[in-house]
Parts: structure tokens; C-alpha cells; sequence
């Protein structure tokens, strides 16, 4: 399968398989009006399988978002056809508007205006709790 | 300025404090009757209490502080739709302090970020209630005389039971801990309690759904009430009431010196007939509360004897 190489824009590698798309969806690529290629399942040697996006405009993506759904994955900014920087991505402390608290419960289902707030509360196995109500995301 | 949403917010050093303070409002109670003369207490409750309400209006009473506020959700401006950050903007502007208990988790929390007056969490959904877990404290210390090398027996609704979330937060903080739970599957603690405060902490903990095979090792039962209104589906609730009932056969297991503590009401998952038994502490329990919450309404307002 050929996707065109990209002259001007970023390359989000090494994304677990199965988790390009919710990366695709909580970046909000859908948004764009420019090319935007997911590739599922691309046989790599370091991971077996793994996810490749490549958007065809020089944006600039949320790495906290990145960071949240896969901090493993990496992201290559391309200029003239030639990678100029590879981004670190960082393990976001907090999450803000990023995913919704799914809790029926939790204050953030009624109260208007009030931003859905996720904490970083245990860092070695990267659990993420609602500053609210404390649920994981789901 | 402080508030009070999580009891992790108190220090053990101020818990320590706090407990000092209530003792000896008991033993000198007139020495404290005007310290909030002037001061304003409003009780937004947002769902229906009774203990917690009344005692945290007592308590401002007995301080010699004026008291206002609702007791349901009906009869204030969110019958209308108002906002917890409107209606909290508005009444920090009439009283001193604020004692709030909605039946959504988080809403002190976000209460706290619009008040320019102290917030206190006085039971928010299935999730923590500190000023009962402080009234607990304050019945431990009193009953059994020691917070360290405890094994403290939860049974019933662990899942949506915040006076459960909040004494095992408090509880964690203290050495020699081993926590004992009981409930049916469909009621275990929830994760952010169990990994957080047991499992990250290296507590020791036991998980049953047989409240006989655990009764002869505790040194504290804590019951509590299966919660009819943390339900969304009646069935699950009807199937689950009456999962576990305390009589006195099952005190016949239990040691001479363990205590059996309930933030109350009590539905029927206490026998009547374990109110006579000396190790039953609930109604003493309910007594703490209107003292340990005094001292705290003290220390937030900044106020001594």
C-alpha cells in the first residue's frame, strides 16, 4: 500500500496498533481540511504491529494528548520533505477538556460550563481519575 | 482560607487537634458557647440528612453562631437550574462558613472554587464525607482508645458508602492497619479507593462476602446501609437491601472488646436487638459529631476559646 510522502507537515509514528484512530479522534484531525493518512497495522520490527498518522499541513498538535493516549508514539515534523524535529511527548499531569468524566453521577454531568478535568494519580501505571468524582476514564 | 472536601485535607496533626478541641468542649462546654457570636453557618443541602444537617446546626448554635440555609434540593434556586457555582457565588456573600452536601460527586469541589468563605464537604454522592469520618475518629479514639494496629471490618455498600471512602482514606494514614471487606460483588469498593488507599499503600486487606468467617479477628465492624437512593435501577437495589443483617448470633462471634460503629440511619441491616449490646457505639458515635464539628467550624472561622 503507497501513501504519498509528505513535503510540509507532522508524522505521528510508533503508535500502539488499534489506537491510531482515538488518537485521529481526540486530536480532532477530523477537522482539518487537509490530507490526513491513518495506517493500521503497519508490520514494524520493534513493535510487531503499530499505527502511523500523517498530516499533510505544517499544525501543531496537543502533545498532551499524545502523551495521554500513547506516550510511546513519536511525532516528526517534516519541512521540505526533511524531518527537522522530533517532538518529545511528555506524560501530561493533567487533562482538561481532552476526554468527558462518563460518571452519571459526577458533578460534571450537571453543572454548565464546568471543564472535565482529569489528574494523573499514579504515574508508573498511568492511571488518569476525574478531578471530580475520582472514576478513570472510560 | 481552608476548606474541608477531603479528609485528606486535615493533617493527623490537625485531626490531633481537632480531637483535643472536642474533648474539651465536652468537659467545658460554656467556655466555648460565644466564640462564634456574630458568625453565620449556611447548610446547603441539596439532598435530605438529618444527623449531618442538624448536627452541623447545633454545633453553630452551641458556638453561639446563627445558622441558615435548606434542607433539599426543592427549596432552593436549583429547583430552577441554577448552577452550584452561582448559588454558592451568591450565598458566600450571607454567611461565614459553608457546610454543602449535593448528591453529585465533586460538587463541594467546585462550590469551593467560586466561595470566598470556607467550604465544607458534608457528603457529596458516593463519594467522601470527611466531618463523619472525624466523628468516627473521635469515636475510635474514644471507644478503643487508639488509631494504630487496627483491623477494622467495612461491610455492606462499600461501593457508593463515602463514609467508608473517607475512614479508609484516614484510616491508611495510620500504622498496623489491616482492612477487612465485606460486601456482595456488585457492592465492592471502588478503585479509586481500593488502588489509591490500600493497594498503593501496601495495606493489608482481606475481601469476603461472609461476615461470620471475619467477625472473630476485628476490632471494628463499620456497617452501613445498602442506599436506596444511589440507585438507578429499583431491582438492583431490592435484590441487594438485605444482603447483610447483624444480630446478636453474629455478635456471639465477635470479640469482647470489638466495637460496631454506623454512620446511621439504619434501615434493617442492624438488629434492634444489638442496640442493648455495650459494644454497639453507633448512638455514642452520633453524639461525637455535633462536638468534632464544632471544633472544626472553630478552626476554619480561625476562632479559640
Amino acid at each position: 500500500m503507497n501513501i504519498d510522502s509528505i513535503k510540509n507537515g507532522i508524522v505521528i509514528d510508533h503508535i500502539a496498533a488499534g489506537k491510531g484512530m482515538q488518537l485521529y479522534r481526540l486530536l480532532k484531525l477530523d477537522e482539518l481540511d487537509c490530507s490526513v493518512a491513518i495506517i493500521k497495522n503497519v508490520a514494524s520490527k520493534k513493535m510487531g504491529r503499530k499505527d502511523i498518522i500523517k498530516v499533510d499541513a505544517a499544525i501543531e498538535v496537543d502533545l498532551d494528548v499524545i502523551g495521554f493516549v500513547d506516550p510511546e508514539a513519536t511525532v516528526n515534523v517534516i519541512r521540505d520533505s526533511k524531518l527537522v524535529e522530533k517532538k518529545t511527548i511528555p506524560t501530561p499531569r493533567e487533562l482538561v477538556n481532552v476526554i468527558r468524566c462518563k460518571n452519571p453521577r459526577c458533578i460534571t454531568s450537571v453543572e454548565p460550563g464546568l471543564n472535565h478535568v482529569f489528574k494523573l494519580t499514579d504515574e508508573k501505571n498511568k492511571v488518569y481519575r476525574c478531578l471530580y468524582c475520582e472514576s478513570k476514564p472510560n | 482560607m481552608r476548606n474541608v472536601i477531603d479528609v485528606l485535607d486535615l493533617s493527623v496533626e490537625e485531626i490531633e487537634e481537632l480531637i483535643a478541641v472536642a474533648d474539651d468542649i465536652m468537659a467545658n462546654p460554656t467556655k466555648y458557647q460565644e466564640v462564634c457570636k456574630h458568625k453565620i453557618l449556611a447548610t446547603l443541602f441539596f439532598e435530605p440528612s438529618t444527623r449531618t444537617r442538624l448536627s452541623f446546626e447545633s454545633a453553630m448554635l452551641s458556638l453561639g453562631g446563627e445558622v441558615l440555609g435548606f434542607s433539599e434540593a426543592s427549596s432552593s434556586s436549583a429547583a430552577k437550574g441554577e448552577s452550584i457555582a452561582d448559588t454558592v457565588s451568591v450565598v458566600s456573600g450571607y454567611a461565614d462558613i459553608i457546610a454543602m452536601r449535593h448528591p453529585k460527586e465533586g460538587a463541594p469541589l467546585v462550590a469551593s472554587a467560586h466561595s470566598c468563605v470556607p467550604i465544607i464537604n458534608a457528603g457529596d454522592g458516593g463519594h467522601y464525607h470527611p466531618t463523619q469520618t472525624l466523628t468516627d475518629l473521635l469515636t475510635i479514639r474514644h471507644e478503643i482508645g487508639r488509631f494504630d494496629d487496627l483491623t477494622i471490618g467495612f461491610c455492606g455498600d462499600l461501593k457508593f458508602g463515602r463514609t467508608v471512602h473517607s475512614l479508609i482514606e484516614a484510616m491508611s494514614r495510620y500504622k498496623g492497619i489491616k482492612f477487612v471487606l465485606i460486601s456482595p460483588p456488585e457492592l465492592k469498593l471502588p478503585s479509586f479507593v481500593k488502588e489509591e488507599f490500600i493497594k498503593n499503600k501496601g495495606i493489608e486487606y482481606v475481601q469476603t462476602s461472609s461476615l461470620e468467617e471475619v467477625m472473630g479477628e476485628l476490632d471494628i465492624l463499620y456497617m452501613t446501609r445498602v442506599q436506596k437512593e444511589r440507585f438507578f435501577n429499583e431491582e438492583d437495589y431490592l435484590r441487594l437491601k438485605d444482603s447483610f443483617v447483624l444480630t446478636e448470633d453474629k455478635m456471639a462471634l465477635a470479640r469482647a472488646d470489638m466495637r460496631v460503629l454506623h454512620p446511621l440511619p439504619r434501615v434493617n441491616e442492624i438488629d434492634t436487638a444489638v442496640d442493648n449490646d455495650p459494644r454497639a457505639s453507633y448512638f455514642r458515635q452520633a453524639h461525637y459529631g455535633r462536638y468534632i464539628r464544632m471544633a472544626l467550624i472553630m478552626k476554619l472561622l480561625e476562632v479559640s476559646a
